[in-house]
């Protein structure tokens, strides 16, 4: 229990010419909520699809809780893709009933709870909801397993701002205190408070990994500053950020 | 009270001293108990690693102490309350007399405003 939980050793991944990620080098620990900040088509989604064994690697070694992703990591790793994958003809309960009947760690009470505070009813269909509620749905579903690695893709994406921090909030209490959250999001300035530790990815290299706070108190300025600054910067043909 | 974090300043530390506010303004009373981290956590809207950073720091400041038993209490001790309140007096202190020297008045002329300033006068 007491290595790394994600370990990255040179991974690649490229989709015929294009690399998607190159020599990437990452370790994670346990119990963290990170944060994968990046612009779009840096990698981010790239990266949580090799973490959760749905591509293979085209080079180096990626490694959960010590194991090539396969059947073990996929059954510690809870996922949130970046967009709903369910029938919409399918109510709330049935998508509960679906998780419990996949899922040995999944706590339907605990989902059951979470339903009820976000006043969706069991007999709620999804096709009738709105974006934000069905995000709200699948997140809940996500957060009551009890996984060593939360995967979420852009959880706060299109969601109004009391909807993300009721999202945010829903992360922050829920999370088991062994399970690492790793959350892709531009939407830094929503998610920063609560993160850890950022990872900034840039055309599929990690430029910067290190404490929120500790990127604070040298930069002084907040993450979403930085962020701006670094990806501005590249925006209008300026120098790569290198440190 | 509402928890206040601005940009560009390390979290743990607007925690650490909005929580000494709080302790040295008696919104946490002497000698009692102190919330979880997981609760002040997510009363902040913080991760609750950040919060139990802040939080040590208010330990080791000697502001809360931590009991095997009963967990985490507010110090009793009346001499690091009052201490307490008189660094933040001292800080609240030096930003006036800062504000005043940019506004042209000696330390002298600043302290003889506030002793006959009155609430009409604004």
């Amino acid at each position: 229990m007491k290595e790394d939980l994600i370990v990255c050793r040179d991974l690649v991944k490229d989709y015929g010419k294009l690399t998607a990620l190159d020599q990437v080098n990452l370790t994670i620990g346990r119990g963290r909520i990170v944060g994968l900040l990046g612009p779009n088509g840096s990698g981010k989604t790239t990266l949580i699809k090799l973490l959760c064994g749905l591509l293979q690697p085209s080079g180096g070694e990626l490694l959960i809780d010590g194991q090539k992703p396969g059947p073990y990591t996929k059954s510690q790793v809870s996922y949130l893709p970046d967009r709903m994958y369910f029938a919409d003809w399918m109510k709330a309960k049935d998508l509960t009933d679906f998780f419990a009947d996949f899922y040995p760690d999944f706590d339907r009470t605990k989902a059951e709870d979470m339903c009820r505070s976000l006043k969706i009813e069991p007999g709620h269909r999804i096709k009738s909801m709105s974006k934000g509620t069905k995000e709200k749905l699948q997140l809940a579903l996500v957060m009551s397993r009890k996984a060593q690695l939360y995967l979420l893709d852009e959880p706060i994406a299109g969601v109004d701002p009391a909807a993300r921090d009721f999202i945010m909030n829903t992360i922050l209490t829920n999370y088991n205190e062994n399970g690492t959250v790793l959350i892709s999001t531009h939407l830094i300035g929503d998610v920063e408070r609560v993160l850890d530790e950022a990872i900034f990815l840039q055309m599929g290299h990690v430029v910067r990994h290190d404490s929120v706070d500790a990127i604070r108190e040298e930069e002084g300025k907040s993450v979403d500053a930085l962020f701006r600054e670094i990806f501005r910067a590249e925006a209008y043909g300026g120098e790569h950020y290198d440190r | 009270m509402n928890w206040n974090l601005s940009d560009g300043r390390p979290i743990w530390q607007q925690l650490h001293e909005q929580l000494t506010l709080r302790i040295a303004t008696g919104s946490y009373v002497r000698g009692s108990k102190m919330p979880t981290v997981r609760e002040l956590a997510a009363e902040a809207g913080v991760n609750p690693n950040t919060m139990q950073r802040a939080l040590a720091q208010l330990e080791a400041d000697g502001l809360v102490v931590t009991n095997r038993t009963a967990g985490r209490t507010v110090t009793d001790d009346e001499s690091v309350l009052t201490a307490t309140r008189r660094r933040l007096a001292h800080g609240t202190i030096k930003t006036y007399l800062d504000q005043m020297a940019l506004l042209g008045f000696t330390r002298a002329e600043a302290a003889e405003l506030l002793q006959t300033w009155e609430e009409e006068d604004t």
